[in-house]
């Protein structure tokens, strides 16, 4: 019953701190290993015009949907100018306004993403186009298009990609031939693409957007085109009729409307600049978690301030340490001081480093327990025998200072972080142990205790495991799990099969 | 390698520390019943009103005031003994063998020196202060009676005191040992500090071989006497009063610490909640085939002399083929 009892808490904790880690990891993104980072893409549109004489309005299409992309942060930067955000038919349309400018204007706009192939944000569902107004003779020209494309197709995708390949072959048929003579650029043509496709009643709409790929000064668009099949969308190559959406294509905006207007300047020009960065896989897990809403990060050790969550990263480790410790002595069967002064003394060999700890460590309990024993032929009483090792513990972390100074060894001088009253509890506890159970027993359980230091300081040190638990504290669910079934363990220790070797054979 | 050992013991039912800790501390021994075997005190006012056979309790002082009161106690006591109520290893023990000729109020300690009562009263205060007790919180000073010795292990052990442990399992004694003080172990009967544990047959009472720091030894390793086949007086008795104490402490797994008395035979010293594991290597057995074979027959309305007698009826040592009757009348 009792067993079972254990079993059960262990097997729920560790399932409960396994799902939290799994939910934060996946859907979140948290990064499991440390240093992980993410490109991100800053796209940059500059627009530059001279100012006229009256009030200026500027409006600009900004990202909105982006499927395959989600926006960790945008903003403008402009002279003066108030700003506000429109919604179009094409999207998010950015509206500069200044009553009065003098000179040449500029305005920055700058948005910035990362990739995230969840993001599949696709627009609702547009009513049917109207039957486009054509004069003649383009008129017949689309009608015997539609119908010849129609009759080689099965469905709306298959009428687009059969549409675009008869649009781009290089030897078009005389009807194909009419309508691309009468566009001027790539562009115009996936716009004649589309009222091709109104005519026919499929919704369709021009698509522009940039490929993120490295850095980009001057950052041409790129036509795309996306054509809705009563169901959703579906995006289109206008140069191979090939179905699909490039994995690093941005959509900036769609439909006809201009990209840019300026109302009140002259000589308008824009340009796009993409640069690439890497961030910190935090930040975007971050900023996912907040656009999800999700609970998790306001309970990250990543939004304390940072001196708090520098001690808690020292903090996180002793629940590794205590874990070492546990397995070392109840599986492995080390004899020990203190229940905790081996994950201390680890603690204290961060500061150190491990040769200098081992050695330091040494020399302060052996000349302490020496003291030690000159005090004990006086005859103290525990409380002033204890402070009169602590005295002596503190004047000889002081003495080895000085002395290493003097001798140039700087490492000496961190002998002064190891835990005092530790180290005196260890003296005294070694001393009643060396009395009780001989010199020999507490030798070893001092070095017993030194082992799992050191133990302890490996495992604590590893960088990987310092990470994943501070990102995902809820592995010491996990830990808890753990140490809850090893206090359950009623098999040998490892080091009793030496001792009761002698029962093993006949 | 290391499975095969581990089911090698396994197979013998050798009991690892982490099982006993689970199983049978915990399980059997509650925590508010462990003051009645820490403060020697308690346990002697419990064995006593249990009608078993103690070190007589001359007295007790508890408090610095009442440390005048020492040479009243001692009054009519040629030898006594004074010890700290809580103290272990043996630590602050005087052992007052007997009375100066020329002055009353010196005394000879075992050792062969003098001491005054003067003396005597400082280390009584000294104890009574706590200077002997590792909390460190103020102690009790015991005086009683001095253990006249049994000549029965005189062979077998280098000045000191050795003495019986019995482990009962729930009131049926399991498994037997003598401990033999050496000349590594200062004469104290402490297997860390290299004292021999030998073995006991629990149905004959005979020792079996010793063992000395986890190693099988034959002989003793100052006298160079024969540990096995000495046959320990009063075996029925020691059994009694051994699982006699599971009623006094309520303990499941308890260790009774005996020593045998010239004149007044087997007396118990002290008990203990949580007993070693040597014992195993002693009687190169493993226990937990004995505590499961407990299970098995356990009867909770046997008396503890028929307790004792399960026990030497189901737990001859292999080996040693001496009927149990025979021992009884020995």
């Amino acid at each position: 019953m009792n067993q079972r009892y254990v079993w059960g808490l262990a097997g729920l904790l560790a399932a409960l701190g396994f799902t939290i880690f799994a939910y934060k990891w996946q859907a979140l993104g948290f990064p499991v290993t440390r240093n992980q980072e993410v490109p991100v893409y800053t796209v940059e549109s500059s627009i530059g015009f001279d100012s006229g004489p009256g009030s200026i309005k500027v409006n600009l299409h900004i990202p909105t949907l982006t499927p395959g992309f989600r926006m960790l942060s945008e903003n403008s930067v402009s002279r003066g100018y108030g700003f506000s955000l429109n919604y179009g038919t094409g999207g998010r349309v950015a509206q500069w306004a200044i009553r009065r400018a003098d000179g040449p204007q500029r305005i920055y706009y700058r948005i910035t993403v990362y990739a995230d192939p969840d993001s599949d944000e696709s627009d609702t569902t547009p009513p049917f186009p109207p039957p486009p107004v054509i004069i003649e003779p383009f008129r017949t020209a689309v009608d015997v298009i539609v119908a010849e494309v129609r009759e080689h197709s099965a469905d709306t995708a298959s009428f687009t990609s059969e549409l675009l390949r008869r649009m781009n072959d290089p030897t078009p048929d005389p009807n194909v031939e009419l309508l691309v003579s009468e566009t001027g650029s790539f562009a115009e043509l996936v716009e004649s693409v589309t009222t091709i496709l109104a005519s026919a009643r499929i919704p369709a709409r021009v698509v522009n957007g940039f490929r993120m790929e490295g850095q980009q000064r001057d950052a041409e668009f790129l036509v795309w085109l996306e054509v809705h099949d009563g169901d959703r969308w579906r995006y289109f190559n206008p140069r191979t009729g090939e179905e699909g959406l490039p994995d690093d294509y941005l959509v900036w905006w769609r439909g006809n409307e201009p990209l840019l207007a300026v109302e009140g300047g002259s000589n308008v020009d824009i340009g796009f600049a993409i640069q690439e960065n890497h961030l910190d896989a935090i930040a975007i897990a971050e900023a996912r978690a907040t656009q999800r809403d999700a609970r998790a990060f306001d309970f990250s050790l990543y939004s304390l301030p940072i001196t708090t969550q520098a001690v808690y990263s020292v903090l996180l480790m002793i629940p590794i340490g205590a874990l070492v410790m546990v397995v070392l002595r109840n599986l492995i069967g080390i004899d020990a001081f203190g229940t905790f002064m081996p994950v201390l003394i680890a603690l204290a060999f961060r500061e150190t480093r491990l040769f200098w700890g081992v050695v330091l460590f040494t020399l302060l309990v052996a000349l302490g327990l020496s003291i030690r024993f000159l005090l004990e032929r006086l005859r103290l009483l525990l409380v002033p025998r204890l402070s009169a090792v602590l005295i002596v513990v503190v004047l000889l972390m002081l003495s080895i200072s000085l002395v290493s100074h003097r001798l140039g060894m700087e490492t000496g001088l961190s002998v002064a972080l190891f835990p005092m009253v530790i180290i005196s509890m260890t003296i005294e506890r070694m001393s009643v142990m060396w009395e009780e159970k001989g010199a020999i027993d507490a030798i070893r359980a001092g070095f017993g205790s030194l082992a799992i230091a050191v133990a302890a300081y490996i495992f604590m040190g590893m960088g990987w495991l310092q990470h994943l638990i501070f990102t995902f504290p809820e592995l010491l669910l996990v830990f808890l799990a753990i140490v809850l079934l090893l206090g359950r363990y009623t098999g040998y220790r490892l080091l009793e099969l030496r001792r009761f070797r002698a029962l093993a054979n006949e | 390698m290391m499975f095969r050992i581990a089911r090698r013991l396994r197979e013998r039912g050798v009991l690892g520390l982490n099982e006993r800790n689970t199983d049978f501390i915990m399980r059997l021994n509650p925590r508010k019943l462990y003051p009645r075997v820490d403060d020697k005190v308690l346990t002697k006012t419990l064995a006593i009103e249990a009608g078993m056979a103690v070190p007589e309790l001359y007295g007790v002082i508890d408090n610095q005031g009442a440390v005048r009161g020492f040479p009243k106690i001692v009054a009519d006591r040629e030898s006594f003994v004074v010890k700290p109520a809580e103290g272990s290893g043996g630590e602050g023990i005087l052992v007052v063998t007997g009375r100066s000729l020329r002055k009353r109020d010196a005394f000879r300690l075992a050792s062969g020196l003098i001491i005054t009562e003067a003396e005597i009263e400082h280390h009584i205060s000294n104890i009574v202060s706590g200077q002997y007790s590792l909390s460190g919180t103020p102690d009790k000073a015991i005086i009683e009676y001095c253990v006249q010795f049994d000549p029965v292990f005189a062979d077998v052990s280098y000045q000191g005191v050795p003495d019986v442990r019995v482990i009962v399992y729930r009131g049926y004694p399991v498994m037997a040992m003598v401990r033999l003080p050496t000349r590594a172990s200062d004469g104290k009967a402490n297997l860390h500090q290299g004292a021999v544990g030998a073995g006991v047959d629990i149905s004959s009472g005979t020792t079996l071989q010793g063992v000395l720091d986890d190693e099988i030894v034959t002989e003793h390793p100052d006298t160079g006497a024969l540990i096995a086949g000495v046959r320990i007086p009063q075996w029925d008795f020691i059994l009694e009063s051994a699982a006699r104490g599971f009623e006094v402490t309520g303990l499941g797994y308890l260790g009774v610490d005996m020593v045998i008395d010239r004149n007044l035979g087997p007396l118990i010293l002290e008990m203990n909640a949580r007993p070693g594991l040597n014992i195993q290597l002693a009687n190169q057995a493993g226990i937990a085939h004995r505590i499961s074979r407990i299970e098995e027959i356990y009867d909770p309305a046997a008396t503890p002399a028929e307790r004792a007698q399960v026990a030497r009826r189901e737990f001859p040592a292999a080996g040693v083929s001496t009927p149990v009757s025979e021992a009884a009348a020995g």
